[in-house]
Formats: C-alpha cells, structure tokens, sequence
C-alpha cells in the first residue's frame, strides 16, 4: 500500500496535497497496490482526496494535531503506516513535509529520497529522480529497503482528477504531547505562497526604489501572479523578506517566471532556474539572466512593464 | 552553553556541475570547494553569538575524509572551539545524520545548529534525521533564535509567512537566512585555528538505505527569443500560443 500524507491547513487541502495524492496513486499504479490518504487534524472534505485517487481516506481527527510539530506528527504518520502495512509513504516537500521526511525514514527504517518529481519506473529495483546541484542536474536514487518514503516536489506534475469521492475512515493512534509549542502563524492572507505559485513576476535592483513597485503589482494582478524579489531588494527592505527568491531565499518553479530588472547573478538562478518559462526583462542586452531566459526584452522596464500589462489586459479581455 | 554545528563541505555556488566514472559520480577535477553557507553564515555565526552572550562552547562536526579539513579548519579560524570530523565518505543523508546521531548521544549538546539544507543535494533531510535518532524536537527553517534560560524562542520560515515557536533544550534547529550575518575569519583567527583541536573519530557501521545510482544534465536551453520592446501584444502572443505559460 501506497500511503500518502494529505498536508492540510486550517482544515483546507492545499494544491500540494492533491499533487500528493495524484502522485502517491500513480506510484501505487505502477507498483500494483492500494493507495490511502492520510490527514491529520481538523479536515474538511477529506473525502474529496478520492477525486486524485486514493481508494481510502484515513483521519486522526486529533485537534491537537493542527498545530505543526514534527515529532507529534512524524510519529502519527509513522504509526499509520504500521498499521496499514504500507510499504511506500508520501508527503510534499513543503516546510513542513521537508521535516517529516527524515523523520519517517528514520522512525520507519526507510531509504528517503527528497523532492522527487517522477514516478517510479519500471519493475525490479525501485527508483526515483530528483533535481539536485539547485536544478543544474538531475540525480536518479535507487532505495533498497523494504519501507520507502518519499516527499514529492511542487509544482512538479499537476494533480489529476482520476476518480470520486473516497471513504473516511477514523482511525486511533497514540499522540505524543508536542515539545514544540507554537505561539503564531502569521501567512500573508490573499495571495498564492511563492512556492505553489504558478505565474511569479519577480523585479530587482533595476526598479530603483520600492515606491516604483506599482507596476509589478499591476502587471501581476492582470496575470494572476504572485510577486517576488530579488536578494539586493529584500536585504534593502524594499519588499518583505519572505518575497525572496534565491539560493539564499526561496527556492520556486513556476510555470512562468517574469524577471524585470534584474540581472540574474549565479546564486538568483540556483533558486529560479527549473522555472518552465522565463521572460527576461532588463534594459542591458548584457544581463547574464538573457542566457537562462526563453524570451528577453531588451529595453526600459518603466515602458515596457506597463505595456505589457497593456497587451495582457487586452488578451484577457478577449478570451 | 554547550553547542555542536554540524557543516558539510559543497562545491562553490558558480562550480561546473559535470559527472564523471559512467555518470555515476561528481566529477569533481577543478571543482572549488567551500563550507555550505548556510551552515556557515547562519549556525555558525549565531552558535557564536550565544556563545558570546552565555558562555560556553562551540563544536563542529563534519562527516566526511580527510580533505575536508580545510574546510573544517575555516570553522576553527571563524571562531569555532573545537572539531570533530568523522571519519567517512558518507553516500546518503541518513548516513551523515547517523554518525553525527551517535557522535552527539552521549555529549549532550544544548543546541544541535545546521544549515536549512546543502547547496549541492538540497534535501534538508539531515536535521530531522538527527533530531528522530536522538528523540529531540527539531525546529527547520529558523530565521531567528533566542534563548532565555532553558527555553528556545524560535521563527520559522513557512510558505508566504512565518510562525512563532518555543521549545526547551536540547534541541536541533536548521538555520535560514535572517538567523545571523556572516563572518569573515581575520588572521587571528586565521592563526588560531592552526592549533585548536580537530580530533579525528572513527565512524559507526551504517548501511545505505538510499543512493543516487546515476546523474544527467537537464535539456539546455535553446536560446532566449528577443522580443521588440515596442511590440508586447508579441510577447502576450508567444506566451499563450507556443510556451502555453498564460
């Protein structure tokens, strides 16, 4: 059995979690088995995983278990997967799920492989790919133990609707006091977290201060995008820490990815490069970022952002 | 304060990322190598920092032969008391967090400092491994620790936020940006670090669960399209028409 970690927050399924089960049941496909989605906590429509492929829905619906530690749910999860006999288990390669992950191999006995973004293939030995060198290459793993487990890369293959809805059923594990109290969560309200975004417009140093910023938000409204930054800008405080993209920062692949004004120095890249599409906009035809860009404009961002909100607004008006 | 960072040596940010031995191995002729910065710049400088403020030490532990000294000895000349290497090539982030694992159990550390992930294999697998090995709490993504008496105040970076947490020591924390600022080692350290202790310990038997068996190179790019600036309906066009992005 095939048994995936459905990362719900506030009761919500975000899109990782489909991502998860989607993934999690064409692993379980290729391998002949069930899969299962687990969920913790407070869940609403945990039935709605079904609709990705998971034959079951499996609930702790301890309250205890919205708040994130990894300690209390690694434990959780681990003794789910006892329970189900399962022999592969998924979660997302988001904050959270990155913590799980050694976590579960560990508590499980298991070989890990982290942010995978293929099925396994083939019969025989079970192996997986995962970007490595920051997106510069890609490595192949092959896991030996009998337990595997795997955290799946964002925005690395979009979930599929493959079935209905599944069966809930409330299952009873043991869970351990937490040792990490947390105080707050504070989440920018409104918008797609950088990480899940699928269109990003990101602006730099080329901007010349952050009261030129309207543009970029215009042009990302008309597209639906989430906003970034450069390194320079946040350690500026000419946007807020958590809009940067980077080695340093964030690390995204959106499916289109606008860079105005910003050169594309080595370390930018590492965190933007397995973008799908990047349009490079900067008024240097120099700019190291035009050699990792699949359209450039070269040109003066003041004109050519607007303009561009122009045509997108224009397109948008007549689809 | 007693305080153990553990730091991996990676190739330089700018290295020529090329395969070698039937693509099964990093080749690794003129690769410059450095200590992973965020294990540097972040757990490094901000188990100093405590240090400074509360008294105490600072250990490093690295997992790996005897040419990652150097970069074991960059920790020394920062400001680091004392280091451990173990002495192993290890081939997978279990095998790392199970030897530091047994080096840490029985020294009892208050803070257990890594960098959020490695510049080279970008798993950020090692701290909860460690952390589950040793029954500990683990705390990822930290930009910003403080301690009052036996209690850590700690955020965290999430997706689009951050949350505010506490734990008692000992705990293991991985460190982001915000955490602390780099350092740069002056001579004196540079010096010091000649002859602070780097002890050399043998590792415990451990069998690979997981291991990259064979690397590639994604497709390259075919060069950029360059698009007239007067002409965005273009741009709009090529998006939606030939890279379906919109």
């Amino acid at each position: 059995m095939v048994l995936i970690f459905a990362e719900s927050q506030k009761g919500q399924f975000k899109k990782t979690a489909f991502e998860a089960v989607s993934f999690g049941y064409k692993t379980a496909r290729q391998l002949g088995v069930e899969c299962a989605a687990l969920v913790l906590g407070t869940a609403e429509n945990a039935a709605d995983l079904g609709k990705y492929g998971a034959s079951k829905v499996l609930h702790v619906a301890d309250a205890a278990l919205d708040h994130f530690d990894s300690q209390v749910q690694a434990a959780v999860i681990g003794e789910a997967a006892r329970q189900s006999g399962a022999t592969v288990v998924v979660v997302s390669a988001t904050a959270n799920g990155k913590a799980l992950l050694g976590r579960l191999a560990v508590r499980l006995d298991a070989g890990s492989v982290a942010g995978v973004n293929t099925v396994p293939e083939g019969s025989g030995s079970f192996r997986v790919k995962r970007p490595v060198f920051s997106g510069k290459a890609i490595a192949e793993y092959e896991v030996r133990s009998d337990i595997k487990v795997l955290s799946l890369m964002g925005n690395a293959m979009p979930p599929e609707a493959v079935g209905n809805a599944a069966p809930v059923e409330a299952i009873s594990v043991p869970v351990p006091a937490p040792r990490v109290r947390v105080k707050s969560v504070k989440r920018v309200e409104g918008i797609v977290p950088l990480p899940e975004a699928e269109v990003v417009v990101s602006a730099g140093r080329g901007m010349k201060g952050p009261e030129n910023w309207g543009i970029v938000e215009e042009l990302a409204d008309v597209l639906g995008a989430t906003t970034a930054c450069s390194r320079p800008v946040a350690d500026a405080h000419w946007r807020p820490h958590h809009e940067h993209v980077g080695q340093t920062g964030i690390a995204i692949r959106p499916n289109l990815y606008i860079a105005i004004g910003i050169s594309g120095a080595i370390q930018h890249l590492a965190g933007v490069n397995s973008s799908k599409v990047i349009v490079v906009i900067n008024k240097d035809p120099e700019a190291p970022f035009f050699k990792a860009a699949d359209y450039g404009v070269v040109g003066d961002l003041f004109e050519v952002v607007p303009r561009l909100t122009a045509a997108v607004q224009a397109f948008k008006a007549g689809q | 304060m007693k305080l153990l960072v553990c730091v991996s040596k990676t190739p330089d940010t700018t290295a020529r990322i090329a395969f070698t031995a039937g693509n099964s191995e990093f080749d690794s002729a003129g690769v410059q190598y450095i200590m992973n910065p965020y294990d540097e710049w972040y757990a490094l400088v901000r188990a100093l920092e405590l240090k400074e403020a509360n008294g105490g030490s600072v250990t490093i532990v690295n997992v790996g032969p005897a040419d990652n000294d150097t970069v074991i000895r960059k920790g020394l000349a920062i400001g680091a008391d004392d280091a451990v290497r173990i002495d192993t090539d290890p081939k997978s982030s279990m095998a790392v967090a199970k030897q530091i694992a047994e080096f840490a159990r029985s020294e009892n550390y208050d803070i257990i400092f890594l960098g959020k992930e490695t510049i080279d294999y970008n798993g950020a697998e090692v701290g909860a491994m460690i952390a589950e090995y040793l029954d500990l709490p683990f705390i990822s993504y930290a930009s910003k620790l403080d301690v009052n008496g036996s209690t850590a105040t700690v955020s965290r970076d999430i997706e689009g936020g951050a949350e505010e947490v506490e734990a008692d020591l000992p705990l293991v924390v991985s460190a982001a940006k915000g955490m602390a600022e780099q350092r740069i080692p002056n001579m004196r350290g540079i010096m010091m670090a000649k002859s602070k202790p780097l002890n050399v310990v043998a590792p415990v038997a451990f069998e690979d669960k997981s291991v990259a068996v064979s690397y590639s190179l994604p497709p390259q790019k075919t060069s950029v399209k360059l698009v007239d600036p007067e002409n965005m309906e273009e741009l709009v066009r090529l998006l939606h028409e030939e890279a379906k992005a919109i």
